[in-house]
């Protein structure tokens, strides 16, 4: 960890510093509004830094997160209805359960040598079926959907994640930030020079004596324990859960975009990627609003549009070239 | 009982097969290109939009409006690829992919602004008509839509197997840098196969209001339908693409039948898996 900070250069800790001090300050001032926008901000740059770990750096292209997102909402959200076993503890059985699920896809995908779209396609139907299959489950609500019940004596219980805007301010925060934490430290490990290895090229990797396999399905693994803490954090801030919102693939590419925006393979990537997408889509639904322009599907175009720009122009991301703006970066990947 | 599967089995051949031909565009591009149409569904869907345009507008039958569709769709896709998708070609799969995310997210949703979320039925006058074959019982305005995508395919057939543009394409295929050196035009070719991979889709979409009312949100699914078509008849594979396109027909009609139609698709999606572990190559499909 210390070696983490030592190979932040000067300029690189005042910024960190400050943006962490601002982070932490900002609910003396800011209102209910700015601070549910953060939120998302936050709960985009987690998950999206949990995807970058399997595509970002181990190169294996997922399109269907969303299952592990939903598979943790259900879990802990049951747990808590049912056996009344709070999130804190229910997380331990979401991880658990996503993680057995993204072993059993890394499994057959990587065993049986499916790569690329092949694997990206994998990913997808287990996420549809799941989908499905949770639309036509009947003790986990089905397609009417399941329901976390508000109620006023149990609101400021902490420890059972009931709580207002600012419990979930401060628990997404830190949520991104031990995401950022963890991605930085799994760069400079054994582990994560051996996925830019596989990254780069997988024949020349193995050839060096890299268990490409193990590589794999520890991404994977890893991607999606994390990914499902993400859902619990979902399930218990909207108190619902729709298999067809939460599994949706549609779902799956939101999750992807701030990675991409902000630079794949790259810590602070998903952080960056997610400041400058979710503000984006609040002000053009802010605009479109005030225009007096009833379309749904603007917000969406929108998201579209950026991905195309991005994806011609800047197509390694936007963090990057903020970094090299600002001199920042220094020795971090 | 067993004439009731029957008729709904060969229900399910006959939309397969209109399925096969949406899949075969994708077949066609992936195997020349070799870019993954990620946005593939949702062109079907705009074709459906347009013949449901074109009916109401001018009575024109669906049959008839595949043809200018197809003519439509090919400069659409001409145009697509010399513009956007050629500079793509080589790049990361990932960067392919989400060009034509991007590309599927505007569709779908300017979609949505234009006509709205809700479904735009295309009511033909022969659309409850039916064949009554012995104890079977077959709707009309299916097989003519699957006569239709046999006759479309077996065009696309012809093109690549008599043609000299078909086989210069096909030269693309199998060798890149061959293809270049005798002095062809691969960015010309590409612009070409996009097209024609498009033109399937634009005749496609116009047979598909036959079977289901255009809804934006078809898009996504159709994409799905087609990449589960062509990974199970095996990519590149053109006859691949319409057995493909029949196994799903069929097991989503059987499966639709027998279990709930919301729960058909998952059986689709459990082939995929099924494929992709047993035969990743897909059944009509050459191992790499």
């Amino acid at each position: 960890m210390s070696e983490l900070w030592r190979g932040v250069d000067g300029r690189g800790r005042i910024v960190l510093a400050l943006v962490l001090a601002t982070l932490l300050a900002l609910p003396l001032v800011a209102d209910r509004y700015v601070l549910s926008v953060l939120t998302l901000i936050f709960y985009f740059a987690y998950v999206g830094q949990a995807w970058n770990l399997m595509m970002g750096f181990a190169g294996q292209l997922s399109l269907g997160h969303a299952l592990y997102v939903g598979l943790g909402g259900y879990v802990s959200a049951l747990l808590w209805l049912d056996f009344g076993i709070g999130p804190w503890l229910g997380v331990f059985a979401a991880v658990a359960v996503a993680a057995g699920f993204g072993a059993a896809i890394g499994w057959l995908g990587f065993r049986f040598g499916i790569a690329g779209v092949y694997f990206a396609l994998l990913t997808i139907a287990f996420a549809e079926f799941t989908r499905i299959g949770f639309d036509h489950l009947s003790f986990t609500g089905g397609a009417a959907g399941l329901f976390l019940p508000f109620e006023e004596k149990r609101m400021g219980e902490w420890w059972n994640l009931r709580g207002g805007q600012l419990l979930f301010y401060y628990l997404a925060l830190a949520l991104a930030s031990c995401a950022v934490l963890l991605v930085a430290l799994l760069a400079r490990s054994r582990l994560g020079y051996r996925w830019l290895a596989v990254r780069e090229d997988e024949m020349a990797a193995r050839a060096l004596g890299i268990d490409a396999f193990a590589v794999k399905m520890a991404a994977v693994v890893i991607s999606a324990a994390m990914t499902a803490v993400g859902g619990v954090f979902y399930a218990f801030y909207y108190n619902n859960l729709f298999p067809s919102q939460v599994f949706e693939i549609s779902r799956s590419i939101e999750l992807i975009l701030a990675p991409i925006v902000g630079g794949l393979g790259t810590v602070f990537g998903p952080v960056i990627g997610a400041f400058v997408l979710t503000p984006l889509g609040e002000v053009l639904i802010a605009v479109t609003a005030r225009l007096g322009v009833n379309a749904p599907g603007m917000k969406a175009v929108f998201y579209g549009v950026t991905l195309i720009v991005i994806v011609c122009v800047m197509p390694t991301g936007v963090w990057p070239r903020i970094a090299g703006l600002l001199g920042l970066g220094g020795r971090t990947p | 009982m067993w004439p009731i599967y029957l008729s709904v089995a060969i229900q399910g051949v006959l939309t397969g097969l209109v399925y096969g031909l949406m899949a075969l565009g994708l077949s066609v591009i992936f195997g020349v290109v070799r870019v993954v149409n990620f946005a593939h569904g949702e062109f079907a869907v705009v074709a459906m939009y347009a013949t449901y345009v074109l009916f109401t507008a001018f009575r024109l039958d669906p049959l008839l409006a595949l043809v200018p569709l197809a003519a439509l769709f090919f400069f659409v896709g001409y145009a697509l690829q010399a513009a956007l998708i050629n500079p793509f070609v080589g790049r990361p799969e990932h960067e392919q992919f989400i060009l034509l995310v991007g590309v599927g997210i505007i569709i779908v949703n300017v979609l949505l602004i234009g006509f709205g979320p809700d479904a735009r039925p295309v009511n033909l006058s022969y659309g409850f008509d039916s064949y009554e074959i012995g104890p079977l019982l077959i709707d009309k305005p299916r097989v003519f839509a699957a006569a239709a995508a046999i006759a479309v395919a077996a065009a696309l057939f012809w093109f690549f197997r008599r043609t000299r543009t078909g086989t210069a394409i096909r030269a693309c295929a199998d060798n890149l840098v061959g293809a270049g050196v005798i002095g062809l035009n691969v960015k010309r070719l590409y612009a070409l196969t996009f097209g024609l991979g498009l033109a399937c889709v634009g005749a496609a979409g116009a047979l598909l209001v036959t079977i289901a009312d255009p809804v934006p949100m078809l898009g996504p699914a159709y994409t799905l339908i087609a990449f589960i078509i062509v990974i199970i008849g095996g990519m590149g594979s053109m006859g691949g693409a319409l057995v493909g396109g029949v196994l799903i027909g069929v097991s989503e009609a059987l499966a639709g039948f027998l279990f709930a139609p919301s729960m058909k698709s998952m059986f689709s999606f459990a082939l995929l898996i099924a494929v992709l572990v047993l035969r990743p190559q897909g059944l009509m499909g050459q191992r790499p």
